[in-house]
């Protein structure tokens, strides 16, 4: 049982700490690819570094839930990074919450960002906000189709029982999780605030969601947001290598497996980063009223895999 | 799942069918439509010939390549050649857009499942279970028929439901007769060509592909 815990405070530290450094890799493999000098790999660490020695600037408007939703925001990530198995299978804290619950976290950070975007009350942010509710409404029925299609097939909505299903089984190939796979890939990118959906490197009034929201913070809270965006990006890497690619995750209890785990779990997000990179660089940004159509997309994809486990594989 | 290798790897090609399927009901370039008809041809052959080697069917193998020859090389090109000399490709707006079309694609592919369920258990062949897929290809392509109003969508709409036709004929009896299979595949390409004349025939007479204008004949 300790060493359980020791693992999942090792499991979710190394998450937080090492969620910017993912970030630093998506930035330098999208420098290579587009033909720019890359900044080095630890530039997120030196960003937050710098936000956090700065003095927060607040306007005068801004109610008590404005300074709190940072914290919050950074707080649902850290537990959703807590609850997907990156590296140990069935840790003590997995049974928390479940795949449902896990969506219900990510809404709940959202819906802290989009009120605290809403509060101060200039126009970006209210746009920004709604923006991201138009995206986040059509992305999350499709989230959870994906995870119903995996809940099927291994018959559960815990994430440790599926994992261990998909990852320690004799090998099947199931059409339905290759459907999942895309549309889940989709949605992470829409989630994420990446490119077809959004530009995470833009400031252009048009086109900005997420940054539109986030315009009024700076210093401590910017860093939190930005550090929780990071956060969020690496929890839906890892949550996507469970569900699709769980091979090399440890089982429970199983300690000499660790090192690894680790080693395939840096191997496979440093691919999953670069190919997100990639995908980034070859495609453009799609109009918003574009992107219903795009999560529409997600959703079908989703919902034809769960037709298709119940006509191939039952 | 206690299915062998080849077989799951069948019913992977006829998921990928399927999804071939959505992607030309979504698609909007006619280039882009050709390309996913010559991919789709490509899943079929495959799953054409990993059937015959799973099940000692030599004559599939025969189809199998009937198919690369006409689907995947032949008719492709000859669309591309077409598009090319007509300077058709530009993005068209279907009938009804994408989105709701996608919902009632959806729909079609549940009722094609419900509809192939006792079917499929009638069928004594290893690979029933992509019956359905199988018609519900054939009902995707009938609505890609019904939403376009251009020429050659149309046209590639009808060999998307031959395709699925082939499919379901595959995985319900194991093909058909070797004599069928080369008629419908003679029949398919003198169609091909002799649509390919009419498109030429439409451009002149209406100055565009779009069918619309044929509802307005009437004689005076």
């Amino acid at each position: 049982m300790s060493t359980g815990i020791l693992l999942q405070l090792a499991q979710t530290l190394l998450a937080i700490l090492l969620a910017p450094l993912l970030m630093g890799w998506v930035n330098q493999c999208r420098a290579w690819l587009q033909g720019r000098s890359a900044p080095p790999i630890t530039q997120p660490y030196r960003t937050l570094k710098k936000l956090f020695h700065k003095d927060a600037v607040i306007a005068h408007h801004a109610s008590p839930l404005f300074r709190f939703a940072p914290y919050m925001i950074f707080a649902c990530m850290a537990l959703a990074a807590g609850i997907v198995p990156t590296i140990a299978n069935d840790l003590p804290f997995s049974p928390a919450a479940d795949v449902i619950a896990l969506v219900g976290i990510f809404a709940l950070a959202r819906v802290f960002l989009a009120l605290a975007a809403m509060d101060i009350g200039s126009a970006f942010g209210t746009l920004g906000a709604r923006r991201e509710m138009l995206v986040s409404f059509l992305a999350e029925p499709a989230l959870l189709m994906v995870f119903f299609t995996a809940s099927l097939i291994s018959q559960s909505t815990q994430l440790p029982i599926i994992v261990q299903t998909l990852a320690h089984r004799e090998f099947a190939i199931y059409p339905s999780l290759a459907f999942a796979a895309v549309a889940f890939w989709m949605i992470s990118v829409a989630e994420n605030a990446r490119i077809p959906v959004d530009n995470p490197s833009t400031h252009l009034e048009l086109t900005m969601i997420h940054e539109a929201m986030i315009l009024e913070y700076s210093a401590r809270h910017l860093a939190l947001i930005e550090w929780a965006v990071a956060l969020k990006l690496f929890t839906y890497s890892a949550l996507g290598v469970a569900l699709f690619l769980p091979w090399g995750i440890a089982a429970q209890g199983d300690v000499a497996a660790l090192p690894l785990a680790l080693l395939a779990m840096v191997a496979k997000l440093l691919l999953g980063g670069a190919v997100l990179a990639f995908l980034e660089t070859i495609s453009a940004k799609v109009r918003l009223f574009r992107a219903p159509e795009f999560l529409g997309t997600a959703f079908l994809l989703a919902v034809l895999g769960m037709l298709i486990h119940f006509l191939l594989e039952v | 799942m206690t299915l062998t290798y080849h077989l799951q790897i069948v019913n992977l090609l006829a998921a990928l069918l399927l999804l071939i399927s959505f992607a030309m009901l979504s698609q909007r370039r006619i280039v882009g439509l050709v390309t996913l008809f010559a991919w789709q041809g490509a899943a079929l052959a495959l799953s054409t010939a990993i059937v015959a080697w799973s099940t000692d069917q030599h004559h599939l193998y025969y189809s199998a390549a009937i198919t690369l020859v006409l689907k995947v090389v032949a008719m492709p090109w000859y669309f591309y050649r077409l598009v090319r000399k007509l300077d058709v490709n530009r993005v068209v707006e279907p009938m009804i857009n994408i989105p709701t079309t996608m919902l009632i694609g959806i729909v079609l592919v549940i009722f094609a499942f419900n509809l192939a369920l006792p079917i499929s258990e009638m069928s004594g062949t290893v690979t029933r279970s992509t019956l359905g897929i199988a018609l519900a290809c054939v009902l995707l392509a009938f609505l890609m028929m019904i939403t376009r109003s251009k020429a050659i969508p149309l046209v590639i709409g009808f060999l998307a439901m031959e395709n699925g036709l082939f499919f379901a004929a595959t995985s319900a009896t194991y093909g058909m007769p070797l004599v069928v299979e080369l008629g419908v595949a003679l029949d398919v390409l003198v169609g091909v060509f002799v649509l390919g004349i009419f498109i030429f025939q439409i451009r002149e007479t209406f100055d565009s592909l779009d069918l619309k204008h044929m509802e307005k004949l009437k004689e005076r």
